[in-house]
């Protein structure tokens, strides 16, 4: 019976000592990201202004209010489209630029790090920069924005429009500087995995009679998936949450035109002082990122299988 | 393993003591301000202050403004809030930050001596922290905020480029003012600029001729759901930004302009024509010394109802209720706004002084801007305040008809429409 209780009691000791190191982390899981989370979730059912200490109970009223907001949808689509314009052209030329940099290239180290200046600077500078570059605005004949400024001196006048007021335009600039600054980390991570790949199996394709195409095709490209797969989920993490760029280049305008839902989301909590209806727009957009996310992770699994 | 526990023991204390209500040093007060270009000033202030009372003030600046207002309301919700902070939203926040109790009524303060401190200031500038006994947001009645300075929003010219234009004083009516607009525009220069991305610039504009063509009962009627936004007159509100762009008068560009840059425009003489607040006669200042511009009210383009202007205090700072040091806060605000430490203000800043009794020697643009408060009002001493989505739908519909997406009517149809429901909102809650 002692020893039992011996061995019981070494048992819990076990498990304390165990419990203690683990705690810290633990502690600061739950008061920085469970407690947060699950806070979210309550205040999405609540009306509350932010600062009144009432904060009556509204079950789902939040969320049906955000089914039929039109600016929300308007601005989740924009989020798709920027995102959309990163996966394909962002992610397109990071990974031709990778390929460009893995071979033996004069100056190739200039090139990593030249491509890896965008992803480092600001995105406020960056805003602010592009914004002057994109202004419309002329005194006298003179063009203040650089591009149309480059445009009427190559005499492509036609072209000339105000870049970030056009309705039509502004939300594809917004998606060409975001994918301009975020092709690095693209770069950087296409350029690591190229590099892991054993060149005994270029060697072996080559011996195979496999030219360039289908070396890529055949070697590179499988070996490198798992690596796209997670420049893929990062890519459309980064790219729905963009919004700093938004704010320092248009404001969210003209209109509604280059909304986005973190936008969104600030202008409910700090605009309309709706922190219920922010917190329930935070809750739906973290679900379209989970899905998004699973449903790449399921994608890449079918195509291992193929 | 007690090497660990004492580790870990000092890392949860700290933690804990990380989370609590910050140390209260009795001799210090505390003030977050959000005032970039005051703030060297008010340093300068405070070590005077320290120098004749041994009371150290730490003035703490956060900006810009949106990111200030943020912290203010993140530490309200922690109840971490300073001794003495401003609040920089709608009447109706303000209320909500009273009625939790974090700001002190400050009318026994004011009213002591037969009023002596209440007689410093500007009427209109302690008007906007003032709640009166019928106040619609359930507050008690009294003083919640010492003004620190005065700021009226009007229309600045510049001379030079109105000269080219062939004009020697600025246009007084909305026509003559269009016709001059035109002018400047032949010359290839931009009429008028301002920073309508930042929507409350926007608003602030038609408002100012919304009262000029329908009356102060009338506007407040519609804010009350009375009037709709369909209403001939708020349609002419919204026919005003469709002339200004089918004219030429601004450029496509306005919409998703920042103040700053707007700022930038005017004063590097890109523009002719600004709409902007008081401040501005120290960021042009800063921008471009030999700038030689003119103050006017935005030109009426109705003679039935006065045009009125947005004006008031410009900035003012609160007693947090909870504070221990509340009675040092006070009296250090009392001093502040003093008519010496007012006058430095304003000579160092080029703000217009909250305290009457410091006017004095005053620059001519900023004494322009200071004329113009005769002719002022602010949402923030309305009787009724607009719902904020409606409001958030009125300016971005009229960036909608600058740009030429929509018309007037479609975009009254569409605030309307928002207003309904809002108001149906209102009632389902009620």
């Amino acid at each position: 019976m002692s020893l039992l209780s011996k061995n019981f009691s070494s048992h819990w000791k076990d498990y304390l000592t165990s419990f203690l190191f683990i705690f810290p982390a633990v502690l600061i899981f739950t008061v920085f990201y469970v407690y947060p989370f699950f806070e979210t979730f309550n205040l999405a059912m609540r009306e509350w202004n932010g600062i009144s200490l009432m904060r009556p109970f509204i079950w789902f009223q939040n969320f049906q209010d955000l089914l039929t907001d039109g600016v929300w949808w308007q601005a989740v689509w924009h989020a798709f489209y920027i995102t959309l314009f990163a996966l394909t052209i962002q992610n397109a030329v990071a990974f031709m630029l990778a390929l460009a940099c893995d071979r033996e290239i004069r100056a190739k180290n200039f090139y990593r790090m030249v491509f890896f200046i965008p992803p480092v600077l600001s995105e406020v500078v960056v805003g602010f920069v592009w914004k002057w570059i994109l202004e419309g605005g002329m005194q006298g004949g003179q063009y203040f924005g650089l591009l149309n400024h480059f445009l009427h001196s190559v005499g492509l006048n036609h072209l000339i429009t105000d870049w970030l007021s056009n309705p039509r335009t502004a939300l594809t600039c917004i998606a060409i500087v975001h994918s301009w600054k975020g092709f690095g980390w693209g770069f950087i991570m296409f350029l690591a995995g190229l590099q892991t790949i054993d060149h005994q199996l270029y060697e072996a394709a080559k011996v195979d009679g496999a030219n360039s195409w289908k070396t890529f095709w055949n070697v590179t490209v499988p070996m490198m998936l798992p690596v796209i797969v997670v420049v893929l989920i990062l890519t459309i993490l980064g790219s729905m949450q963009a919004f700093v760029l938004v704010l320092s280049m248009t404001n969210e305008g003209p209109g509604y035109h280059t909304t986005v839902p973190v936008t969104r989301i600030l202008a409910a909590m700090t605009g309309t002082k709706q922190y219920g209806y922010a917190c329930a727009m935070g809750v739906t957009f973290g679900a379209i990122l989970i899905a998004l996310s699973l449903t790449l992770k399921k994608v890449e699994s079918k195509v291992k299988q193929i | 393993m007690k090497r660990y526990l004492a580790g870990l023991l000092t890392c949860l204390t700290l933690l804990a003591s990380g989370c609590g209500q910050p140390s209260h040093d009795s001799n210090t007060i505390t003030v977050w301000h959000w005032m970039t270009d005051r703030h060297d000033a008010l340093i300068k202030l405070a070590e005077q202050y320290e120098d004749e009372t041994g009371i150290t003030v730490n003035f703490q600046l956060f900006a810009p403004s949106d990111v200030y207002s943020q912290k203010i309301t993140a530490a309200a919700q922690a109840r971490i809030l300073p001794d003495i902070f401003g609040i920089l939203d709608k009447k109706s926040v303000v209320g909500e930050f009273i009625k939790s109790g974090f700001v002190a009524n400050l009318t026994e303060s004011f009213d002591a001596n037969h009023q002596e401190w209440r007689k410093w200031f500007f009427e209109k500038a302690l008007a906007v922290n003032v709640f009166d006994p019928d106040n619609p947001y359930g507050v008690e009645p009294g003083i919640y905020g010492v003004p620190l300075d005065v700021t009226t929003i009007q229309m600045v010219y510049n001379k030079d480029l109105l000269e080219q234009a062939g004009y020697k004083t600025p246009p007084k009516t909305f026509d003559e003012w269009i016709e001059a607009a035109q002018k400047i525009r032949a010359l290839g220069l931009v009429p008028f600029v301002s920073g309508w991305s930042e929507l409350w610039l926007a608003d602030c504009f038609s408002s100012n001729y919304a009262f000029n063509i329908m009356g102060e009962d009338k506007v407040m009627a519609t804010y009350r759901g009375e009037v709709p936004y369909t209403d001939p007159d708020w349609i002419r509100v919204f026919e005003i930004f469709q002339t200004l762009a089918e004219k030429n008068v601004v450029d496509q560009g306005i919409v998703t302009k920042s103040n700053k840059f707007a700022e930038q425009d005017f004063a590097l003489g890109r523009a002719a024509f600004a709409f902007n607040g008081s401040w501005c006669v120290n960021v042009y200042h800063g921008m471009n010394p030999d700038l030689r511009y003119g103050v006017m009210m935005p030109p009426e383009i109705s003679s039935k109802y006065p045009l009125l202007i947005w004006g008031g205090a410009g900035s003012s700072l609160m007693v947090n209720d909870a504070s221990p040091n509340k009675e040092k806060a006070v009296a250090f605000l009392k001093w502040l706004t003093a008519k010496e430490q007012q006058q430095y203000l304003s000579e160092a800043t080029k703000n217009l002084p909250a305290n009457r009794l410091a006017l004095a020697d005053l620059p001519e643009e900023l004494s322009d801007f200071g004329n113009g408060m005769a002719d002022s009002t602010h949402p923030t001493i309305w009787p009724v305040e607009e719902d904020a989505l409606v409001k958030e739908k009125f300016t971005k519909g009229l960036q909608s008809i600058i740009i030429g997406e929509s018309t007037p009517e479609e975009v009254a149809q569409e605030v309307q429409a928002v207003k309904e429901r809002q108001l149906q909102r209102a009632k389902n809650r009620r």
